[in-house]
């Protein structure tokens, strides 16, 4: 898909004083990559070390130090290469970015310049109303992560954590294909999404393990492209949302006041909800990339890719259209539902022999929204998938009603325990006995005379009946046979 | 291609070297001379020949991801000017 070929839709479009204008989108994603050492050297890359205690030698740039290549990086990148339907290039080139910042030893980063390792590949974005949108990715190539720079520990000094210092980073640059905060939005969650699946970045965005540049231009719709500005390190989905309508606005503004766009680098302030721009450097960066002579091309076998490809999991849209098509869910759920593996997984566990329609409505409204109120993740549910497929089996087999279902759940949630024997137990079955609700019937109409007058002329007052009377049964009645009996004694039928 | 003596400064400063103002005709000189080797060089027609990034044919050796390395702070930081907390301190650089 090229610029040219598709502009947003008029819905898209930000109003300004001279008419309607389109954003223009492209991201460049530094993602971690998850390993246990670092790209080039055997320091750990575990989160949240003391002061330069995951610093090799090699890390910290001493004389006479080689970078010598982790294969299990060089893995992950190729995986996630497979799972963007990217070109894999089984040849490719490390380069010098030469630099100097107090956090970068080397005086270089290695990186890939002319010859990444992963070409042209998509991301299928699934947008709200079922629309869906393909954002090209232009590359995918490996780097070093730099040092960490402390500005506040003293007001003369900045100091210098090198922990980060070689940890493989995953450059991934999409093509300017996104046309709104929205779409950028949801490409950057359909990464994080398709980055967890593969298990090559934990995608933690923060602890910094993912991070975004987002470039931002505006043009009158379908028209030439703008200069664009990139805004730096914006460190989470929501951010990224509010860097680009801010962005967009102010580059709006200034065109229609009769001034230009002059192509900078930007921060976004969370704080303040705007981007402003760094301060400008002496001279335009000059990289002066060239080959790293301390590392031979990277290269490999088609096999060697083979073989990880016939390891990859099932990725989310595959599994999202399996969903749709083994159980019968919306897109919509079937999307909602394999945001998390994990959480796909607890659904197929709850769905397992049991009506999947009713097993999604569980997982998702009750389950993912409790979860979601308290901030905890799947992995952390204190109702396991078996104990929420017990309920839904207490709904089915008529043990329960499906409001008692509610106050069972919230009982596993909070105590746990098994949910047959908590129903035995605390006496929640829900009562068939026509007996017992006969009584419980006559009792309300006996004592609300005026009331049944009332239904006989408006027969929605039932509803109000069915109330009463499920109070009375602490409402283990089975709603049905209420009805029933109410109609049958109101004289409805 | 040659250079002049605003290329001579620049680079200078790239590379983050001080050379100082009597020296930059000398490096002019030896630049520009460096230069005019490789401009000969470059007169052999090589289209279609790969570059040379080793004189034998090995691959590139890998590592295993196993952490074997690391938890050598004072090591890390023995040779810094100045160094705090097993950090190291250097002059305030804000961006």
């Amino acid at each position: 898909m090229t610029i040219a070929a598709r502009t947003a839709k008029p819905s898209q479009f930000l109003k300004g004083a001279t008419g309607d204008w389109e954003v223009v989108i492209g991201l460049e994603v530094h993602a971690q990559v998850a390993s246990n050492a670092k790209l080039f050297s055997g320091a750990s890359t575990a989160f949240g070390g003391a002061p330069n205690d995951h610093v090799s030698l090699v890390d910290a740039a001493m004389p006479g130090m080689l970078p010598v290549i982790n294969e299990e990086c060089v893995a992950q990148a190729v995986r996630t290469g497979l799972g963007l339907e990217a070109q894999i290039n089984l040849r490719s080139v490390f380069d010098r970015k030469n630099y100097f910042y107090p956090d970068l030893p080397q005086g270089y980063q290695i990186s890939q310049y002319k010859s990444p390792i992963v070409g042209e590949g998509i991301v299928h974005l699934d947008m709200e109303g079922g629309e869906t949108v393909e954002v090209g990715v232009e590359r995918l190539h490996l780097e070093q992560d730099a040092g960490k720079s402390i500005h506040d520990l003293s007001p003369t000094s900045t100091y210098v954590d090198l922990n980060r210092s070689g940890v493989a980073l995953m450059e991934i640059v999409s093509k300017p294909d996104m046309r709104s905060a929205d779409e950028a939005k949801a490409y950057l969650s359909k990464l994080r999404t398709i980055l967890r699946y593969l298990g090559t970045c934990d995608g933690d965005m923060d602890k910094g393990n993912m991070r975004a540049d987002v470039n931002v231009s505006v043009r009158k719709p379908g028209g030439a492209l703008g200069t664009r500005c990139e805004i730096k390190n914006v460190n989470s989905i929501r951010f990224v949302g509010q860097a680009i309508d801010y962005e967009a606005r102010r580059q709006i503004g200034i065109i229609e006041d009769g001034g230009t766009i002059k192509q900078e680098t930007r921060l976004f302030d969370p704080g303040k909800g705007e981007t402003r721009s760094m301060r400008s450097k002496e001279e335009a960066h000059d990289y002066r990339y060239f080959p790293d002579p301390d590392l031979l091309p990277l290269e490999f076998g088609q096999d060697w890719v083979d073989a990880l490809k016939a390891e990859l999991p099932e990725l989310p849209d595959a599994k999202k259209a399996r969903f749709v098509s083994q159980y019968g869910v919306t897109p919509y759920d079937a999307m909602v539902l394999t945001l998390e593996r994990a959480s796909a997984d607890f659904f197929e566990e709850v769905a397992r022999g049991r009506d999947a329609k009713i097993a999604a409505n569980w997982v998702i409204n009750e389950l993912f929204g409790r979860l979601n109120k308290e901030g905890k993740g799947i992995e952390a549910s204190p109702v396991s998938a078996a104990q929420l497929g017990g309920i839904i089996d207490l709904i089915l087999d008529g043990t329960i009603s499906g409001k008692i279902a509610k106050d069972l759940f919230e009982i596993v949630w909070t105590e746990g325990g098994d949910p047959k024997e908590l129903v035995e137990s605390r006496g929640l079955k829900q009562v068939t006995d026509t007996g017992a609700i006969e009584a419980a019937v006559d009792a309300v109409i006996a004592a609300n005379p005026d009331k049944v007058e009332q239904a006989k002329a408006k027969p929605t007052l039932a509803g109000w009946f069915v109330g009463q009377v499920m109070k009375q049964t602490g409402g283990k009645a089975n709603p049905q046979a209420v009805n029933e009996i109410l109609k049958a004694k109101l004289g409805l039928e | 291609m040659s250079v002049d003596r605003s290329t001579v400064v620049r680079v200078a400063h790239l590379a983050r070297i001080r050379v100082a103002e009597e020296e930059v005709d000398k490096l002019q000189g030896e630049l520009n001379s460096i230069l005019g080797f490789v401009e000969q060089l470059s007169e052999l027609d090589v289209s279609g020949v790969e570059p040379l990034t080793s004189v034998v044919p090995i691959a590139m050796k890998k590592r295993a991801d196993v952490v074997t390395d690391g938890a050598i702070p004072k090591k890390v930081t023995q040779n810094a000017p100045q160094a705090e907390d097993d950090f190291f301190v250097v002059p305030k650089v804000v961006e």
